[in-house]
């Protein structure tokens, strides 16, 4: 049976979400141009008064936000409201490139609450829960984000934060926390960690994980629901349109729920800037429709995923983002060809191994080079140097097969290469452009 | 009627022979043999030791990655061409040699070397037929 934290928003009928989001676009516009002299300036230089934009469907008019945008305006450039109004500062986790600085005001923090809470309920949770946070607290909205959620669902929070895996092993073990929280990289080793200690997962009482923050694969869900015996849920947000709880999966794991009444999604080519249709894949763009600090108009994400409206099996009207394959940031492209590592990750728990692994693109003699390096397990090994040498064909193989370029494999000794606590590090690109 | 080899996969960096050697002489194991695989980036280190099941224990307990391999230790006693016949016979026989190394015991004049074959039991049975020692666990744990 499906629990909603807010039916009459999550189940509204398509039209009474359309009012919504019309009146907040409306009123966002207006203070944009109004407060933003980034935007006034841009709006002006396209002819674009604010009364042109009169319901939803005139989004299309405005222009895109770009996070350079954010960076050229750093710290507080694109704020809508003095700096008295704002209730706090988040800064990008800066995966790529320098941090960006983001900004709430209290009503913007209670809507992302809001979304996070919606969240944990759309997985299953319940105001009689313990919910594990072990994103980290601090810029980067993970930890926060998650917390607040949690406690404005009136559930109880464990605040633990990133890091000692072991105390985060104990903890599951001794408070017996419900619902654990983090990244999917860090979930993968605090699973590994009861593993080695012998624990077993089915005698921890957690049974809902809601993991984000980077990008993960199906085959790493299923890796992770079997360590930890729990049922894992892929959530979306990014601090420049809040932070987790931008969008979240429900108990059917069929796409992510945007809280579009908040945050208003498009899929568009990112070329041409074009608005796709359903289904069709493009560069996610969100406005962040009802935010008062940071209003951003038609920000693009550069996550490539697709839409849709359809009505999920549990019931919310709310369109669905279907998970995003990668950012078009962390795309490497080696020898002209588009490389996510997310796919590595995919052969890598395709052939039974763990997704522990390490990229290294190098340039020698003016062709790139890829070398991925695994870390052997004792399923893998064996006493020989030709069997090794044959599961190390079997990788290069199938990563050939999957990505269409050749690299080179290496066997690396089991726990080698560091295990992430927060977001997963796993690229080294030696180029030199 | 073979004995237990250990296999441990290690990595070409400088020390990881010394840290897998010290970890068996903090679990107060005893060597009796090792060799060496290795290609440009990893390498199986092969030993026998007087407990096998003690140092299997000991090396996952920190972290590597070592199984158990069946292998056959036949004697040999020192005259020459004793080798060579023990070669031949499993060559005769159609056994497929893996790998071999040898070491020395205390006894004076007796070698004994190490052999993989890939059907070890029959091989052990068809040497022993033919008249050559071949040791038994506890014979190397007693040695």
């Amino acid at each position: 049976m499906p629990n909603y934290f807010q039916p009459d928003i999550e189940c509204a009928p398509r039209e009474k979400l359309r009012e919504i989001q019309s009146q907040r676009l409306v009123k966002m516009v207006k203070s944009c141009y109004e407060n933003v002299p980034f935007y006034k300036r841009k709006f002006d230089a396209m002819g674009l008064q604010p009364g042109d934009i009169r319901s939803i469907d005139d989004i299309v008019k405005l222009p895109f936000t770009e996070k350079q945008d954010l960076r050229d305006t750093y710290p507080f450039g694109l704020l809508a409201v003095p700096r008295g109004e704002l209730a706090r500062i988040h800064a990008s986790s800066g995966t790529t490139g320098k941090q960006t600085v983001v900004a709430y005001t209290q009503n913007d923090l209670d809507a992302w609450a809001t979304g996070a809470a919606r969240a944990i309920v759309a997985v299953g949770g319940r105001r009689e829960d313990l919910v594990h946070v072990s994103y980290g607290y601090g810029l980067f909205t993970g930890g926060l984000g998650l917390h607040d959620g949690a406690e404005k669902l009136g559930a109880a929070v464990i605040p633990v934060s990133s890091g000692n895996t072991n105390r985060q092993v104990q903890i599951l073990q001794d408070y017996g926390s419900d619902i654990l929280c983090c990244t999917p990289s860090y979930a993968m080793y605090i699973g590994e960690t009861v593993r080695d200690k012998g624990i077993d997962p089915k005698s921890l009482r957690v049974r809902i994980g809601i993991f984000g923050a980077e990008p993960w694969t199906e085959e790493m869900r299923r890796e992770i629901e079997k360590s930890l015996a729990i049922k894992a849920y892929d959530i979306y947000g990014l601090s420049e349109i809040a932070g987790p709880g931008v969008s979240c999966e429900c108990q059917e794991q069929a796409g992510m729920h945007v809280q579009e009444d908040y945050f208003y999604p498009e899929i568009i080519d990112p070329v041409t800037g074009e608005v796709l249709p359903d289904g069709a894949e493009g560069e996610l763009v969100f406005t962040c429709i009802g935010k008062e600090a940071l209003p951003l108009v038609r920000y693009r994400t550069r996550d490539i995923c697709s839409l849709t409206h359809q009505v999920c099996r549990c019931g919310r009207t709310t369109v669905r983002m279907q998970k995003p394959k990668g950012r078009t940031d962390d795309m490497l492209i080696i020898r002209g060809i588009n490389v996510f590592p997310s796919q590595i990750e995919s052969v890598l728990l395709d052939l039974g191994m763990d997704p522990n692994y390490h990229m290294v693109v190098d340039r020698k003699n003016n062709l790139d080079t890829l070398e991925v390096q695994v870390e052997m397990n004792s399923h893998m090994f064996s006493d020989t140097v030709r069997n090794l040498e044959r599961v190390g064909k079997r990788i290069e193989g199938a990563l050939q097969s999957t990505l269409n370029i050749a690299a080179k494999v290496t066997l690396l000794e089991p726990k080698s290469l560091q295990r992430s606590e927060g977001k997963a590090k796993r690229v080294e690109d030696r180029r030199k452009f | 009627m073979q004995i237990q080899q250990l296999s441990v996969f290690i990595e070409n960096k400088p020390g990881r022979l010394a840290e897998i050697t010290e970890v068996l002489a903090g679990a107060q194991i005893d060597i009796r043999a090792i060799s060496v695989a290795d290609t440009s980036d990893f390498g199986i280190l092969r030993v026998i030791v007087d407990q096998p099941q003690a140092a299997v224990a000991a090396l996952k307990e920190h972290g590597m990655t070592v199984s158990l391999t069946n292998v056959i230790a036949v004697g040999i006693p020192d005259v020459s061409g004793s080798f060579a016949k023990v070669v031949r016979l499993l060559s005769d026989k159609g056994f497929d040699l893996e790998y071999m190394y040898a070491f020395i015991s205390r006894d004076k004049g007796k070698a004994f070397v190490i052999v993989r074959v890939d059907q070890g039991q029959k091989a052990a049975e068809a040497l022993q037929a033919d008249g050559w020692e071949i040791l038994t666990q506890d014979a190397l744990s007693h040695m």
